[in-house]
């Protein structure tokens, strides 16, 4: 099976280009850029100027299934991540039935498959039931398709057991994935300390409480040669930490998620519970430094940090509420609103969401090159819509985005030369 | 305030939800009305404006004066009252909330007056419910006619708020009385001051256009009003400090703290009183000081005065 993109505005991060040209699709992988003489029989796209790009690799989704399929299933998130133009998705670990054993991993891996429409790389548990305590068997999870290893949501409170994991994930090449809240001064805390957060009234916690416990685990990831990647980052003071950490060389990445350069603690509005997330939406000063830090390349990757919470997790007294938003059918267009707005070149941007994160975990995807999976997304960067969370689809639209005008929408996606979009 | 209206708009009722959003005029208008409800209370007169319509006071904290507050009110008025007062652990987690409004509205209530241990439960219950709403507390966030009972207090002893040093003391943080209190003082033209310890103040409260003290003493100063708040257990067993004798030993209103305060100074309390934590026995019966008791009968007042506005409106 052949398909010939023409007319197509080819972006690949990873070679730099960004130029008109045409792409051919053979076998499910990329056969040729710009075939100077393409096959007749191949199917044609006219691409007549849409861009196209490697499919997307979404570093940061939180599955619901195993255990909670009435919020999302394999299938519903295949659907809506090939809609917002992703191909290869980094699930976490925490869901209801913790990743915690090599055939779960398994389980989850070819339950997507099984869809044909995007590949799920499942991260292992960290710690047993992801309870931050004993080991996972990090080998064999690893053996069974674990990408990486974390507690998901849940932080690894224990300086111990942190070491551990680094130590013991760094024999195996993997990097331990920490979400950086201190989990004791945000315990119980669901907004961002500081004059909001206090008129509302909310229990709050101190944006410090990042910086803390990254403060520690870089110091371990020293200690341990081990690396550390932290995400979703969202404050200026973490980021500050990092990129220091980076340039003294050591093992030490991370990732945000749109909410925290697209939104401040203001979208809390009156009690929004679709701006309840974790870590929790934060004050202007940092959601510029989110930026500056996606400008200058301290951030890693844009993940959608994707959490589907059903209508009666969400309608519920804020402080009662679960946090997380829904993220993954409007990652590329959120994340194109820093290009429209000049604060990232358009190819920069898409590295964040391909070729950086391909980088991270090693993988053959993320990149426009021939023998490369012929993973790929054509969007439109300029048509504007409205995000509106009735019109995602479901079962789950906990947008914090809701209302937001965008620039830049998804108008097909391929899967291993197979169009699952569009 | 005739164009203005009094509370929060939302679908085609007014609600109260906060002093946040209200104007002073409406405040001074409310208060006015309170004034007439006193004397009419005084001459033994009733007044049935609430003839025919329901109150509902669905408490799922524990309360007992703002409930028999609101219900002396709205019988004064002739409503026909119900209480409901759900146990903690059947709606701990708050989920059949909306499921309550749910009934509510089948049950065509006017006016519901709520309280609950969560910030946002009043306006989430507004915007889902076909009665009007009055929010007699939501967890940390307001609890307005407390804020209106303790200005009328205020304004009967001293003509006026504009010009007065208030000192507001104790757990500010968690505590809704202050919050609705600051808003209110600080839009009257009061000069407020909040007092509590370190572990007890709230972030950015700078930010509210109060000046902010750590020593009691201090705060106390030269101040027309101090309004003490309650300190409860769970902040010991939660180490905002370190023990209940500390505590009253350092933020303790005492007849020998409050010689700092003018000496005809105003001491206030939205009750109930924990004596010897927050609030020496010796200050709280001091009638040359204390009008806490006062506190109570303006309570009844200005819910009638809250509930005709509002029910006016409809």
């Amino acid at each position: 099976m052949k398909t010939l993109f023409r007319g197509v505005r080819l972006l690949d991060p990873a070679s730099g280009r960004d130029s008109l040209g045409s792409l051919l699709v053979v076998s499910g992988r990329i056969a040729a850029v710009d075939p100077a003489e393409p096959p007749s029989d191949a199917a044609v796209v006219e691409g007549e100027g849409l861009a196209l790009c490697p499919g997307l690799i979404d570093l940061r989704v939180g599955l619901r299934e195993p255990g909670e399929e009435h919020k999302e299933s394999l299938a519903t998130l295949s659907s809506r991540a090939v809609a917002g133009g992703i191909t290869t998705l980094v699930a976490l670990p925490d869901t209801l039935q913790p990743l915690d054993q090599p055939a779960l991993v398994e389980f989850v891996s070819r339950r997507a498959a099984s869809f044909g429409c995007v590949t799920v790389l499942p991260m292992g548990a960290a710690t047993k039931g992801c309870a931050g305590k004993e080991l996972a068997e990090m080998g064999l999870l690893r053996e069974a398709g674990a990408v990486a290893f974390s507690d998901g949501r849940r932080p690894i409170a224990d300086a111990r057991t942190m070491r551990l994991a680094l130590a013991y994930a760094a024999s195996f090449g993997s990097m331990v994935v920490q979400h950086p809240e201190e989990p004791s001064l945000v315990s119980g805390a669901v907004a961002t300390e500081g004059p909001l957060a206090s008129s509302l009234g909310l229990p709050s916690a101190p944006a410090a409480a990042e910086a803390i416990l990254v403060a520690r685990d870089i110091r371990l990831a020293e200690l341990t040669g081990g690396h550390v990647h932290f995400g979703p980052v969202s404050t200026g003071e973490a980021l500050d930490l990092i990129r220091s950490a980076k340039a003294k060389g050591l093992r030490v990445t991370c990732d945000t998620a749109p909410p925290y350069f697209d939104l401040n603690e203001t979208a809390i509005g009156e009690w929004r519970t679709y701006a309840r997330l974790s870590p929790p939406l934060r004050a202007e000063e940092d959601r510029l430094a989110v930026l500056a830090s996606l400008a200058d390349g301290t951030i890693d990757a844009i993940g959608s940090d994707h959490q589907p919470q059903d209508t009666d997790a969400k309608r519920l007294p804020f402080a009662l509420s679960e946090p997380g938003g829904v993220g993954v059918e409007t990652l590329l267009a959120v994340t194109l609103t820093l290009v429209h707005n000049g604060q990232l070149p358009l190819l920069d941007a898409i590295a964040l969401l391909t070729s950086r994160p391909a980088a991270l975990l090693g993988l053959d995807a993320g990149r426009l090159a021939v023998g490369a999976p012929a993973d790929l997304c054509l969007f439109d960067p300029d048509r504007a819509w409205q995000i509106r969370a009735e019109e995602l689809l479901g079962p789950s639209r906990n947008t914090p985005h809701d209302g937001r005008a965008v620039q830049g929408r998804v108008v097909g996606t391929w899967k291993a030369g197979h169009r699952v979009f569009g | 305030m005739a164009e203005g209206g009094f509370g929060r708009r939302i679908g085609c009722r007014r609600h109260l939800l906060g002093i946040a959003g209200l104007e002073p005029r409406a405040i001074a208008g409310v208060l006015d009305l309170a004034e007439t409800y006193i004397s009419l209370a005084r001459q033994g007169g009733a007044r049935d404006v609430l003839r025919g319509r329901t109150v509902l006071n669905l408490f799922f904290e524990s309360s007992t004066r703002t409930r028999t507050s609101f219900e002396l009110a709205a019988k004064r008025l002739g409503a026909d009252v119900i209480a409901m007062s759900p146990p903690a652990s059947a709606m701990s987690k708050g989920e059949s909330l909306l499921d309550t409004a749910t009934t509510l509205n089948a049950m065509a209530i006017d006016v519901l007056v709520v309280r609950h241990d969560q910030s946002g439960t009043a306006a989430l219950l507004a915007q889902n419910v076909d009665a009007t709403v009055i929010n007699a507390g939501d967890g940390a966030h307001e609890h307005p006619t407390q804020a209106l009972v303790d200005a009328l207090t205020i304004r009967r002893r001293r003509g006026t708020l504009a010009g007065l040093t208030v000192a507001i003391c104790g757990d500010v943080m968690h505590s809704r009385v202050a919050r609705s209190n600051v808003r209110l003082m600080t839009m009257m033209g009061s000069r407020v001051r909040i007092c509590a310890p370190p572990t007890l103040l709230p972030a950015g409260a700078a930010a509210w256009g109060v000046e902010v003290f750590t020593d009691m003493r201090a705060a106390l100063r030269g101040a027309d009003v101090v309004m003490m708040l309650r300190l409860q257990r769970e902040r010991m067993t939660r180490s905002f400090v370190p023990s209940a004798r500390e505590y009253f030993r350092f933020y303790g209103l005492d007849p020998e703290k409050l010689t700092l305060a003018k000496p005809d100074a105003l001491v206030m309390h939205p009750g109930p009183m924990n004596r010897g934590v927050e609030i020496d026995s010796a200050v709280a019966d001091d009638l040359a000081h204390s009008v806490i008791e006062e506190q109570v009968e303006m309570g009844v007042a200005v819910r009638m005065a809250v509930l005709d506005l509002l029910v006016r409106q409809v």
